[in-house]
């Protein structure tokens, strides 16, 4: 067999797969659509133009845009593209260009639920790919979960992690995997006794020098693993803390 | 010595009324009434320098930015990805205000009237308290017109990035934030001249943003005194991979390696020892055992043919192989590339390829030669870093490690063989002519 017999090529003559997904051929460029014949839902018009004025140029507001987007149609859907286009007053080409540039916009239907799992070095080093595939299989069986291997989420002192909808908790097992389908199912917070935010310092001088601070008036006892507080100085939801050193038991697991 | 982590896991240290019980936004009093010229000359004197990778002095980039009445820009960089490093997560999180403070101050000093936070979209936690932070300090007036009664304005907005390493990298960032594809710039211009909308821009990281209220409340001599004598006070290093207790410590800069790893962070596990570790994130060149003993600063770690980057530890123990480590950083930097230079897009990319090469047992040592080539390509000739990044600890496993690399090679050959006999025996031989893969 040559050589060019053994390199596939597609359909439309190339070897690299895809390159024609985001246009149909057949069409014309899309224009910048009307604002005033594209239906658009209040809320999204309005948190769009809150953040176009929030920048010298309303370009800036194109990720903030896609965000909100995103969060009401469920993925960057071309209706979607459309409607941030129509109140932007850009082409859908070029959100299209931004919207797949970005790990976390979806230009495919994704389920409701985003469980992002590190598999960078310092989780994969400690099981992270053990457990992405645990997690695989735990939420195989569900439409409302999408399950992603996902580059260094900044959180490897709970290695290893997994971002569910933004929360992000570790350090997780296997067995974890069962039991964040299960609270996402239910509608739950997720793994509350492993989440990040209440967590504390592993420096040992930050606890020393705790002492030296008064506790806040309105606190009777230091309460235990609010690090990650609310803007009014409530825990967001009382959680207890995850410990600082890891259980060794766990090591093991890790080791193996 | 504490500064940034002093009493940092105190309940509601991210609102402004406790933040100021501590002693929060005096640093700014205390500057608003300088000369802009003399909190410059203060941040100038402490040598801090930046923290986000390069080690660039904050006071010198500063400098750099054109006088005048024209629009300029100050970015903090809070897209923190660099595998390894999670310092400004924490930091914003817990203390939100000490970093709004120091874009204060900075700004102050520069005549900058517009900044921007870029925070990774994965950070949400921390973009929302960072939210209610920014409305919290400018319901208090230390934001919007006349800070404090000074002629000094600022406004501040939080930008939520969406997922992409490459908007680290300082142009990426700033076409990322005037809404763009994350995509690296031509350097020079340098962004001090010509940066975020064409004008003048100042980007710093978290860190030592958040370190500049400290340095006007103690003076840029103090500061100085702290650490060594070319790398300057505290540094928050992260460390992570196969020790005891991964987290955050602070420490002060020259701090023997060997203390960080194994005092604060405890060490390896039972009966392992270390086989390599990034000292400053995965994009830093590897160093072994026998580096521990170095102290930890910007000059000594470039002198070990290393850096302090970011400041984040990854130790790597005798339980996992070289293969492993270097794939999977080959993979990220594939993924992560933008695409936008050739010797990165390509280079990482065949890396990748070539180390899975190793693993099903198709490479020979030969192609120890070639990733090394291919390194050797990559580093200088892209617009940006990223490929460099991979390039760097890669070639550094290749030529510290190659004899095990080279046994890992036979290793995976003999077993993908003995894996392909067994077929041939299980089926039995029917044409004698077939090789042992068919």
């Amino acid at each position: 067999m040559s050589l060019a017999e053994r390199v596939p090529r597609f359909d439309h003559g190339s070897r690299v797969p895809g390159w024609d997904e985001a246009v149909d051929l057949t069409k014309d460029p899309a224009t910048v659509p009307d604002l005033a014949n594209t239906p658009v839902p209040a809320e999204l018009k309005d948190t769009i133009l809150a953040a176009m004025a929030k920048y010298p140029d309303r370009r800036s507001a194109a990720i903030p845009a896609l965000h909100a987007a995103q969060d009401i149609h469920g993925w960057c859907s071309p209706e979607a593209i459309e409607q941030v286009a129509a109140v932007m007053q850009l082409t859908p080409a070029y959100l299209t260009s931004v919207a797949t540039f970005y790990d976390m916009f979806s230009t495919v239907p994704k389920p409701r639920h985003d469980v992002y799992v590190c598999t960078n070095i310092s989780c994969s080093l400690r099981g992270a790919d053990e457990f992405y595939e645990a997690m695989l299989a735990a939420a195989a069986g569900s439409a409302e979960v999408s399950v992603r291997s996902f580059e260094c989420l900044g959180a490897c002192d709970i290695a290893p992690m997994a971002s569910v909808d933004g929360e992000y908790v570790g350090p997780l097992t296997d067995e974890d995997a069962d039991q964040i389908v299960a609270d996402l199912e239910a509608g739950r917070s997720v793994l509350e006794h492993k989440q990040l935010r209440y967590r504390r310092s592993a420096d040992p001088g930050v606890a020393q020098g705790a002492r030296d601070f008064s506790p806040p008036a309105s606190d009777e006892a230091p309460r235990a693993g609010t690090a990650g507080l609310s803007p009014h100085g409530e825990p967001d939801r009382p959680g207890p803390s995850a410990p600082i050193e890891t259980p060794t038991d766990e090591n093991e697991d890790d080791d193996a | 010595m504490k500064i940034l982590f002093e009493g940092i896991d105190e309940p509601g240290l991210n609102t402004l009324e406790v933040y100021q019980r501590r002693g929060g936004y005096e640093g700014l009093r205390r500057a608003l009434q300088m000369p802009g010229e003399d909190v410059l000359s203060n941040i100038m004197d402490s040598g801090i320098r930046g923290r986000g990778g390069a080690g660039f002095q904050m006071g010198k980039k500063a400098s750099f930015l054109p006088h005048g009445d024209i629009d300029k820009y100050l970015v903090c960089n809070a897209d923190e990805s660099e595998p390894g490093t999670f310092k400004d997560r924490e930091l914003m999180q817990k203390s939100p205000h000490m970093l709004i403070e120091g874009i204060i101050i900075s700004t102050y000093c520069t005549e900058i009237s517009r900044a921007f936070i870029y925070i990774r979209g994965e950070y949400s936690h921390q973009a929302d308290i960072l939210q209610a932070a920014i409305a919290e300090a400018a319901a208090a007036g230390y934001l919007g017109e006349s800070i404090l009664g000074s002629d000094h304005s600022l406004s501040l907005v939080l930008h939520r990035g969406a997922g992409a390493y490459i908007c680290g990298e300082e142009t990426g960032l700033l076409d990322s934030l005037e809404g763009k594809r994350g995509n690296p710039r031509l350097k020079p211009p340098f962004p001090a001249i010509e940066g975020l909308y064409h004008g003048p821009t100042l980007i710093n990281n978290v860190e030592t943003l958040a370190t500049v209220p400290h340095i006007i409340r103690m003076g840029g001599e103090e500061y100085a005194k702290l650490g060594t004598e070319t790398s300057t006070g505290t540094k928050l290093v992260s460390v992570s991979g196969d020790v005891q207790r991964p987290g955050n410590y602070e420490i002060e800069l020259g701090t023997p390696s060997r203390e960080i790893i194994f005092d604060l962070a405890g060490g390896t596990f039972e009966g392992r020892r270390i086989k390599f570790w990034f000292p400053g994130g995965s994009s830093s060149p590897v160093l072994t055992e026998d580096d521990l003993d170095l102290p930890y600063d910007f000059d000594t770690m470039a002198k070990a043919g290393s850096m302090l980057g970011s400041g984040a530890i990854i130790v790597v123990d005798d339980s996992h192989t070289v293969v492993e480590v270097a794939y999977k950083l080959a993979k990220f930097y594939a993924h992560e590339s933008c695409g936008k230079c050739v010797p990165c897009r390509e280079g990482t990319n065949w890396t990748q390829k070539m180390l899975e090469r190793i693993s099903s047992g198709e490479a020979t040592p030969m192609d120890l030669d070639i990733i090394a080539s291919v390194q050797e390509q990559i580093i200088g000739n892209c617009l940006c870093v990223l490929g460099d990044a991979m390039a760097m600890p890669i070639g550094s496993l290749v030529e510290k490690f190659r004899p095990e690399l080279e046994a890992e090679i036979e290793a995976a050959r003999a077993r993908a063989n003995a894996a392909s006999l067994k077929d041939v025996v299980a089926v039995g031989v029917a044409d004698e002519h077939a090789g042992p893969t068919g």
